[in-house]
């Protein structure tokens, strides 16, 4: 399936949920979704017997700029052979974005690390700890307006 | 200053200071904690191994610090990694030594600047007696550094304390 293919079903199956569809002029043709809507996006691409998306490539956040954090969900399917890429856009004041952790297990860790780099919040994760950093360091050190800070546990941090 | 100041002359009788024996008992079987953090871990790990054979110094990794002379802090010192480096040191019974491997363990190497995790040279938690250069060290440097560790030893005194 083509990609032009693929956000058609969706737009045909979420409507108002598909905020923007970009194929031409890009590496990885996106489809951008709403927040809320990206579980059951994710649901249905992994289900519907034509798209299959089994298996989640990577998972990253994104500091995007202007107070806005985002996720990006690269998307592959084994069986089908074709991928799509999902863009959620959330606002730096309230970063919350659906776990799609119970639609593609290896999201698990990957959502942990966004949590852990960018600040976003999971909503829904089983487990949403620190994968990296130690659990009391101050901050989300990815985004733009990160601070180095001066000392952490008595030890001097900048050179 | 050699160890031996009678040389061989009475049958079975060897004649030389007590720092002498000790330290050269000391330099000639460093005990190395064995941990490494980062790539200079590989080539600490091939300086360990038979081409270069750092067995034939006296040096063993060895499990614990309990039985361990000296720390080589061989990588990328993180904020999360540096208080059990300290922690680890503390463990380890004096006389102890610390040999500083590589850019990263010495001032924070590549992420000086940017290292949000780094922690800016291993000496800011704990005390360093040898620092080793490159990035990583080749074998010959750790070596290097190694003999240097042993001539500051050699010339120490546990009779007559000199710090």
């Amino acid at each position: 399936m083509t990609s032009q293919e693929i956000s058609e079903k969706l737009k045909a199956q979420f409507g108002d949920a598909i905020l923007e569809v970009k194929i031409d002029g890009v590496l990885d043709p996106y489809v951008k979704v709403s927040p809320l809507s990206v579980k059951s996006v994710g649901l249905f691409l992994r289900d519907n017997p034509d798209i299959q998306f089994d298996y989640l490539m990577c998972l990253s956040g994104v500091d995007n700029g202007k107070d806005i954090l985002g996720v990006v969900y690269h998307l592959y399917s084994m069986t089908k052979r074709h991928k799509i890429t999902i863009k959620v856009d959330v606002p730096k004041a309230q970063a919350e974005v659906p776990s799609v952790q119970s639609v593609w297990a290896s999201a698990n860790w990957h959502e942990r690390e966004a949590y852990d780099m960018v600040g976003i919040v999971f909503t829904g994760h089983p487990d949403l700890r620190r994968i990296l950093l130690p659990d009391d360091y101050p901050g989300y050190p990815l985004r733009k307006d990160f601070k180095v800070p001066e000392f952490y546990q008595g030890m001097k941090v900048p050179y | 200053m050699g160890l031996l100041d009678k040389q061989f002359n009475n049958s079975n009788v060897i004649i030389t200071s007590l720092d002498n024996l000790l330290n050269w008992a000391r330099l000639s079987s460093l005990w190395q904690m064995q941990f490494g953090l980062a790539c200079c871990a590989i080539e600490m790990m091939a300086t360990a191994a038979s081409h270069y054979d750092f067995d034939r110094f006296g040096v063993i990794p060895r499990a614990t610090p309990r039985q361990s002379d000296v720390m080589i802090v061989a990588g990328t010192v993180t904020l999360k990694m540096a208080s059990r480096i300290k922690r680890l040191y503390d463990q380890m019974s004096e006389p102890r030594y610390v040999i500083s491997m590589g850019s990263c363990s010495n001032c924070g190497g590549p992420y000086w600047e940017h290292g949000y995790h780094v922690l800016k040279g291993v000496d800011r938690v704990i005390p360093v007696d040898v620092y080793v250069p490159g990035c990583p060290p080749r074998p010959e440097a750790l070596m290097e550094g190694l003999i240097k560790l042993q001539e500051k030893i050699r010339n120490e005194s546990l009779v007559k304390k000199t710090t």
